[in-house]
Parts: C-alpha cells; sequence; structure tokens
C-alpha cells in the first residue's frame, strides 16, 4: 500500500505541476498578448488610472482630463464641442478611440518609451503619473473660419501652411460632441455611440483624412498638368487640338467640356487654357501623351498610394494602373477610378505652393512636459520634391489665372494673388456632384495652402459648382490666415 | 533515535513521563505559533486591501478575523485535550488559505459595493466560524477512526443520499447551469460537497473488505492482466453514478471528482493499476457519448479548446469568464498588481469559482505559487498520514480525504488557467461559500484524528 500511495502522491504532484507550468505561462509568457486584447477592459481601465495629458491649441486646453469621483478616476472633457472633435477624435471606455487620442495614446497615457524615466520617478517620489500633453499646430481662429464657412454643408477643409507641412485647420462636418462619448456611464455612451454610426451622415468618420475617398474631378488636372510640364513631354508653348466633342478610343462613348463647346476659340489649346478654362477634352489628351506609369509616378510623388500620418493614419489615395486608353482620359480629369483624401489635394496645392518641395503634413506642433515646456521644438520635415521649381512657378501662375481669369473667380481676394483650381466631380448617372476648390495664397509667398470638398453638390444635386459654392469657402478660410 | 522512549538514556520513570509530556507540547507549541503567524498574515492581508482599495483601515473587520482567530485557536487547544499528537501543520495551512479567501473575498466585496450582512466576506466569516466548530465537535466525538467503518454502508446511503438531493424536484436548484445545489428556502447549499466526505469514508470502508476479492487476477489478454468479469460490479456501480450526475446534474467537474476518488482508493486497496485503465476507459466513453448529447458538455470543450473565438466568447456559458479571468492573471503578471490594486471584479463569479483568478491578478504569479505550494504542503501531509497509518482504513481515508481537496484544486485550477474544462467547483478553503467550508473543515478535523491516532498508537505500542 505504501508504493501506491507514493505512486497516487507523484500522480498529484503531475496535476500540480501543470497547474504551475499553466500559471507561469499566462503570467509570464501569454501577459503582452492578452493585455492588448481589445476585450481586455482593464487595459483601459489602467490607462484611465494616470491623468491623461491635455491636448492644447495655442495655449487654451480642448482636451483635458479632470478627477473623478469613480473607478476611473479620470473624467476626459473636451472644450469646443464639435469643433475639434474630427481632430482629437474621441476617448470612450467599451467603444474605442480616435483620432488624435488614439494616434498620440502612448504619449498622453505616459506610455511610451520616451516616458519611461518619468512613469519612475513620479512612482519613487510619490506623486501620480501623468501623461504628457500635446499642442497642435492648429489655428483657433483659422479653425473656427472653416469650420463657420462650411455651416451646414457636408464634408472638409484643410489649412495648411506650405514652407513646413503644419495643419492650420482640419474640419470635418457634420462633427459631434466627444464629450456624449467620454461618459463613464457606458449604457449612455453605447446609446449615443450607436445613434451617431446609424446617423446617415457619419458624424464620426474624419471626412478631410479617413472616410470614403473622392473622385477629384477637375482638381487632379493638377497632378496631370505637373507631370506633363516637369517630365518634358510639354511644355508651356504646347498645344493639344481643341474639339468641342471628344470620341474615346476603342469605346462607344464622348466626353465633353463643361461648356459644351471647344476650350476656347482656338484651333489648338495650351495645359494653360486648359487649366484656367479647366476643359476635359485637352486634359484627356494631355493624359493620354504623358501615360500611366508617368502619371502614377507623379502622383506617387505627392503622395497618393502611401500612408501619411500626421499622426492621425490618412487613407491612401489611389491612382489606378493597368488601364486602357480611354480609362486612362478619363482618369486624367480625376474621373474613373481616381480616388483622394482632401488632405492628399492639399498636399498637392501645398507642394506647388512651396516651390515643389511637399513638407510632410502633421497636426502636431510639439509634446509638452508636465509643466507644459516643449520636450522637443517643432521641426518640419521635408517629404518629397515632385516637381522641380521651375514647373511649380509654371503651375502657380497657371493657378493664379484660374482664380483672377478664369473658372476659379469665387476665391479672389481683394489686393491678393491667389491661386487655385475648382473641381466639380462626378460620382455617376443623375448623381450629386462632389465639389472641389484647392488653392494658396498669397501667390508670391504662400501662407496658406487650402482645400475644400463639399458632398452631394452642396445640396443643389447637379447645378452647383465648385466655383460657386466651393470657392467662396476657401475664401474665407485663406482671409482667415492672411487675417493673422 | 534519542527522543525515542525507550531509549536507554532516560530510563526512570520520571524521564520518561517528562518526555511524554514533551514532545507532544512541542508539536503543539509550533501549531499554535504557526497559527499566530497565519493569522498576522491575515490580518495584514485585510489591512493591505483596504488600504489599496480605499486608502484606509478598516479596522471592525480585522477585529472579526481576529475572533476568528480566537475560534481557530478554541480548535487548537481543544487538540491539546483530544488529539495531542496530531498533525501540527494542517490546522495552521488551512488557517491561513481560509485567511487569504477572506481578505480576498472582502476585496471583492468594496469594488462591488457590498457592506455589512450584504457583504460575502461577513458570511464567510460566520460560516468559518460554524465550519471550526463543527469541526471541533467531530474531533471532540470522534476519538477512534476505527467507528466510522462500522457504519461504511450509512456512509454510503448518506453519501448517494446528499448526492441525488439537488435533483429532488421543489428543493433542488440550478445555479449557473449546474444543478448542484439544494435550497430550503432560508439556506442554499450545495450537499455535494458533503456528500464526498460520506462517500470517501464508504469507499475506504467498503475497500477494505472487498480488496481481497478486487486484487484476484483475472484472465490475461492483449498482454495486460485484466480483472474478473464479476468484480466489475462495483466500479460499475460508481460510474453509473457519476454519469447520473454528468447528465442530470450538468458538472463535469463533481461527476469527474468522485469517480476519480474511487478509482485512486481502489488503485490503492488493490494495487492494481489495471483499474485506472478500466475506470479512464468507463468515464472517457461516457463522457464522450455524453458530450454528443448534452450541448453544455460541447460548450464546455469549445470554450476551453478555442476560448479567444468571439463565437464562443460571446456563447451562452461560453468562455466570457474563463478569458476574462485570463485577463485578470496576465494584468497581474509576476508580482501581481498588490491587493486592492488590480480589477478582480470584472469577472464574474470572481469571488468564488474565479477566486483562484482574483488571487493571481493581484498578488501575481507570486501568489499563485505560494497558495499552490500551500496546498501541496497540506496534500503532502495528508499522504504522509496515509502512508504512516495504523490500519488500512485509516490509510484508504486518509489518502481518500487528501486526494478529495487535492484533485477539487486541480479541477478548479486547471479550469480557470485552460489546463482542463471549467467546471462548477469551488477552490477548497478560499472560495466563498458555506458548504464547502464546512466539508472542507471536517475533512481538516477527520485528517487531524488520523494523525493523532498514528502517532499516539505507536507510542502506545512501544510504551506498554
Amino acid at each position: 500500500m505504501i508504493k501506491e500511495l507514493n505512486r497516487v502522491s507523484l500522480g498529484i504532484g503531475v496535476l500540480f505541476g501543470a497547474l504551475f507550468v499553466s500559471a507561469t505561462v499566462i503570467q509570464v509568457f501569454q501577459v503582452d498578448n492578452l493585455r492588448v486584447d481589445p476585450r481586455n477592459v482593464r487595459t483601459v481601465y489602467d490607462s484611465y488610472a494616470t491623468e491623461r495629458g491635455s491636448i492644447l491649441v495655442g495655449s487654451t486646453l480642448i482636451a483635458e482630463s479632470v478627477p473623478a469621483d469613480d473607478v476611473f478616476r479620470y473624467q476626459r472633457i473636451y472644450h469646443g464641442g464639435g469643433l475639434y472633435a474630427p481632430i482629437t477624435g474621441y476617448y470612450t471606455i467599451n467603444q474605442g478611440i480616435s483620432g488624435l487620442e488614439f494616434a498620440m495614446n502612448d504619449k498622453l497615457s505616459g506610455q511610451s518609451n520616451s516616458q519611461f524615466f518619468d512613469q519612475v520617478m513620479a512612482l519613487v517620489s510619490g506623486t501620480d503619473p501623468r501623461g504628457a500633453s500635446v499642442k497642435l499646430t492648429v489655428n483657433a481662429a483659422v479653425q473656427q473660419a472653416a469650420r463657420d464657412a462650411l455651416g451646414e454643408l457636408t464634408g472638409a477643409a484643410i489649412a495648411i501652411e506650405p514652407s513646413t507641412g503644419r495643419i492650420l485647420a482640419l474640419v470635418s462636418t457634420p462633427s459631434f460632441d466627444p464629450n456624449d462619448l467620454a461618459s463613464h456611464d457606458n449604457g449612455l455612451v453605447l446609446s449615443k455611440y450607436t445613434s451617431l454610426v446609424n446617423s446617415g451622415s457619419q458624424p464620426l468618420i474624419n471626412r478631410a483624412i479617413t472616410g470614403d475617398l473622392y473622385h477629384p474631378g477637375s482638381v487632379f488636372k493638377l497632378v496631370v498638368a505637373a507631370a506633363a510640364l516637369d517630365s518634358g513631354i510639354m511644355s508651356e508653348q504646347s498645344t493639344v487640338p481643341n474639339p468641342a466633342k471628344l470620341k474615346l478610343p476603342l469605346s462607344g462613348s464622348s466626353i465633353r467640356n463643361w461648356s459644351g463647346n471647344s476650350c476656347g476659340p482656338e484651333e489648338s489649346v495650351t495645359i494653360a487654357t486648359a487649366l484656367r478654362l479647366s476643359c476635359n477634352i485637352p486634359f484627356a489628351e494631355i493624359g493620354a501623351l504623358v501615360g500611366e506609369s508617368r502619371i502614377h509616378d507623379y502622383a506617387e510623388a505627392f503622395g497618393f498610394g502611401a500612408t501619411v500620418e500626421i499622426p492621425m493614419v490618412v487613407t491612401p489615395s489611389t491612382f489606378p494602373s493597368g488601364m486602357d486608353e480611354a480609362q486612362l482620359m478619363l482618369s486624367a480629369f480625376g474621373q474613373f477610378d481616381v480616388r483622394v483624401t482632401p488632405l492628399q489635394i492639399a498636399m498637392v496645392s501645398s507642394a506647388i505652393a512651396n516651390g515643389g518641395v511637399l513638407m510632410s503634413p502633421t497636426i502636431v506642433d510639439s509634446v509638452l512636459a508636465r509643466d507644459l515646456s516643449p520636450l522637443a521644438p517643432f521641426t518640419p520635415v521635408e517629404y518629397s520634391t515632385p516637381i522641380s521649381p521651375e514647373t511649380a512657378i509654371v503651375l502657380r501662375d497657371m493657378m493664379v489665372a484660374g482664380v483672377s481669369n478664369g473658372v476659379a473667380s469665387g476665391a479672389r481676394i481683394r489686393g491678393v494673388s491667389v491661386a487655385g483650381k475648382t473641381g466639380t466631380a462626378e460620382n455617376g448617372e443623375g448623381q450629386p456632384y462632389t465639389l472641389w476648390f484647392t488653392g494658396f495664397a498669397p501667390a508670391e509667398n504662400p501662407r496658406v495652402a487650402v482645400v475644400v470638398v463639399v458632398e452631394n453638390g452642396g445640396g443643389a444635386g447637379q447645378s452647383a459648382s465648385g466655383n460657386s459654392l466651393v470657392a467662396p469657402i476657401a475664401r474665407k478660410i485663406m482671409e482667415a490666415v492672411l487675417a493673422q | 533515535m534519542s527522543l525515542s522512549p525507550n531509549n536507554t538514556e532516560y530510563s526512570t520513570i520520571t524521564e520518561q513521563l517528562m518526555l511524554r509530556l514533551k514532545v507532544p507540547t512541542k508539536l503543539r507549541n509550533l501549531e499554535a505559533t504557526l497559527i499566530i503567524f497565519a493569522m498576522i498574515v491575515t490580518s495584514a492581508a485585510l489591512a493591505l486591501v483596504d488600504l489599496g482599495a480605499t486608502g484606509k483601515l478598516n479596522t471592525p473587520i480585522i477585529g472579526l478575523t481576529l475572533g476568528l482567530g480566537a475560534i481557530v485557536l478554541a480548535m487548537h487547544i481543544a487538540q491539546r485535550f483530544v488529539a495531542r499528537d496530531a498533525d501540527p501543520l494542517i490546522l495552521p495551512i488551512v488557517t491561513l488559505l481560509n485567511g487569504l479567501g477572506i481578505a480576498m473575498i472582502h476585496r471583492l466585496d468594496i469594488s462591488a459595493g457590498l457592506t455589512g450582512w450584504q457583504a460575502n466576506a461577513t458570511r464567510q466569516m460566520v460560516w468559518t466560524a460554524i465550519a471550526i466548530v463543527v469541526a471541533i465537535i467531530v474531533i471532540v466525538v470522534v476519538r477512534n477512526h476505527r467507528v466510522l467503518q462500522r457504519y461504511r454502508y450509512v456512509w454510503m446511503l448518506v453519501g448517494v443520499g446528499l448526492l441525488m438531493l439537488p435533483l429532488v424536484p421543489f428543493i433542488g436548484t440550478t445555479i449557473n447551469g449546474a444543478r448542484l445545489w439544494v435550497n430550503l428556502g432560508f439556506v442554499t447549499f450545495q450537499p455535494g460537497e458533503i456528500g464526498k466526505i460520506a462517500l470517501a469514508l464508504f469507499f475506504a470502508g467498503y475497500l477494505v473488505t472487498a480488496r481481497d476479492s478486487l486484487s484476484v487476477v483475472g484472465k490475461r489478454m492483449f498482454g495486460v492482466t485484466w480483472p474478473r468479469i464479476k468484480d466489475l460490479g462495483p466500479i460499475f456501480v460508481v460510474w453509473g453514478i457519476a454519469m447520473l450526475v454528468l447528465i442530470f446534474q450538468r458538472d463535469l467537474g463533481t461527476s469527474l471528482l468522485y469517480f476519480g476518488l474511487f478509482l485512486v482508493l481502489m488503485y490503492v486497496a488493490t494495487g492494481r493499476a489495471i483499474w485506472f485503465v478500466v475506470g479512464g476507459g468507463l468515464f472517457g466513453t461516457g463522457a464522450l457519448i455524453a458530450s454528443q448529447f448534452l450541448t453544455y458538455v460541447q460548450g464546455r470543450f469549445a470554450a476551453w479548446l478555442d476560448s479567444f473565438n468571439q463565437e464562443n466568447y460571446d456563447a451562452v456559458g461560453g468562455s466570457y469568464q474563463l478569458v476574462q479571468g485570463l485577463f485578470g492573471f496576465a494584468s497581474g503578471g509576476i508580482v501581481g498588481t498588490g491587493l486592492g490594486g488590480g480589477h478582480p471584479g470584472i469577472v464574474p463569479l470572481a469571488e468564488s469559482d474565479y477566486i483562484m483568478a482574483s488571487l493571481g491578478e493581484e498578488l501575481g504569479l507570486i501568489g499563485v505559487f505560494a497558495i499552490l505550494t500551500l496546498f501541496m504542503l497540506f496534500v503532502a501531509r495528508g499522504i504522509r498520514i496515509g502512508v504512516n497509518g495504523a490500519d488500512d482504513f485509516g490509510r484508504l481515508l486518509a489518502v481518500g480525504l487528501t486526494f478529495v481537496i487535492a484533485l477539487q484544486v486541480f479541477i478548479v485550477v486547471g479550469g480557470v488557467t485552460r489546463v482542463i474544462p471549467v467546471t462548477g467547483l469551488t477552490t477548497p478553503f478560499l472560495a466563498a461559500g458555506g458548504s464547502s467550508l464546512v466539508a472542507n473543515w471536517i475533512i481538516v478535523a477527520l485528517l487531524l484524528r488520523l494523525s493523532d491516532t498514528v502517532r499516539h498508537q505507536r507510542e502506545e505500542a512501544v510504551g506498554t
């Protein structure tokens, strides 16, 4: 019986050994996987336990954490309601985190590696650990002007400082109040979240950088013109035939200019005229001349196809490949499968404005320590040099003509030369247009590059144009910058 | 050998008498010291819980715990009179486990906002007091364990009766899918917990008499010597009962616990490992067939094997609780969040079925190891009592009672750490629950009685 008892205790030893091993596996080796599981609310609780850093515009707090008398210890509050919501995003307990709150989470929560020393010091000194604050490049007056100018329209607007890539304003409409989602009452948050998600107008989506990509329409002509001129395929003097109607090769359909007529009275037409009057037929011809791969290369140099982070992740814009000639011709004036974010178009304008050098767009000025002193000063970063300074000047002058003497007249500002390009993108038979304006001012020494997009034809179906409805909005945003 | 009473160095009667008084006093003094240590750890744990979770000390609850300490000391004093030679480690070990359990239950009360009589910790303390008083009664009344063997068929009836009690209409109650409870209006309890003691007594008593017949070698087939067909009766009966529990009470763990206990005792009694093969085959086949018809068994297996699958996670009775428990363990890591510093209350039933996950979260891997080590020490003492046993009934009973605790710990902790599928048993001494406490403290009393008899008899043998 003794032998059996010894074997039984050996067996029990094996059973307990299994428990020791499994506990070790869970508590040592699987810890990282289990901690990042989105269903693990402890991670969220822990992130609430430290005082989350603030988000600032200038010296004004637009998001901050204040002590709360519940298990979460801190309540996130947003000042300014929907004005900054597309930028800050929301910070919920169970419905996730978005926007800058998500993109800068490691800094705001104080969990980034660079803050490790601060955390240890806070522990040693007995002070509560606290996340770093983030100061935005956004200018409050410009942001407010952009928001006011868009009004009740559905769309987005961005203003960028071309020489630095600093985003001065970023608006997406309709917006939402992130305070509704920051509540610690889960039921309340869930019902609010569900109603926002189901509201049809998708207020939680930042149309400026994410969301469904838009047809760029005529604003894409800037990229095609840049490719044609910078590659040397065409010069300022080069012309293409100027018919009133063009039958697409190997296709039953034909295309027309917006006017329904030829592009000006001449037999043939230059890029300058085609851009100023925003004609489709000449650009279809130019696109065919330049070729898909070259347009593709220039589009990529402007940022197409790349995942840009501002630090929020921007959906990559696309220029299709493997097209036949008819598709290429449609793409050349921003139809077919060309799809863009408003930020991408702002980057194109910004590069032209900055003498051909594209600066990386960013919305973060600096990360601030506890005492709000910057941990590092802002340093502009070059993204690429898509075109030469000469091409940039030629394009700039063409865009100036578009505003002063062309179809972008709605953006004129008294005493300031404004460069601009409108777009009125078709979304299919009978569908309302997507209306665009992009440009910069002052043309000779640009302080701001803008893009404005309005969905659903601004509620006017197919009767409104980029110039009538959207150029004036852009004008107000540029004026707000110039008034600084 | 130098302390042995018949050593010639201590030949005078006075010296022998002195020695006999001294040896047991040493054991009891050691026990008293360790109990005081266990109470200090418990009070410290409670103080840390309140400091960690609320930032304030809660002196009344520490006072109540010291009251419990007094009851444990009463048991210790009772042993000085009726079981002087009992094992000195068992009582301190279970006191510490019981105390740590109360500290964690109190911690969960804080996060759930429960106070006064609503608080699980208050009830757990009352149940602990009742359980220890019952244990004192057992150790005082049962002076000779062999009496228990005489009533083996009574134990059988009591055991099976208690086991089947939850199936009785009107009083049987289903909690969390398992029909293991009885609700008498004024009190809800798990009769199976007491039933396991009765069955251990019956199995031990029965196998002592039946072992000779069960040990007889049968035919050789496939290179293995099989038992005789006519000896298969008892194992089939116990298997049938285990299957009834599995099907009608819907609890794999309870079923496995009783059947496992029987198999181990059968092996120890007969010395034939073939019973494990026969029993394992029977149970495995039964469980496999049952799983084809019982969706709860399928659900438990799916939740175990593929816990993180969203479908299993969302399923009713799925892996939600298990996964949340694992998150708790993970957030504890090696050193834990500290008592009062984690969020153990997120896991449903954190104070009973998932108390190990709660402890793992706040005390970390170190705490889990410490607790498992305490259980292993307890088991080691129990097996030792069996090895030293004066008679076969005592041996079988000691190993049976010890094994029941060991297996229950494995089934519960293995369930929450994903070694095996989750079942509806409670962690002995730690988990909130009155029936479990009373039953396990009775086991403590019986083991103490057996250990006293072992040493006492040996001394008598050499002394007379």
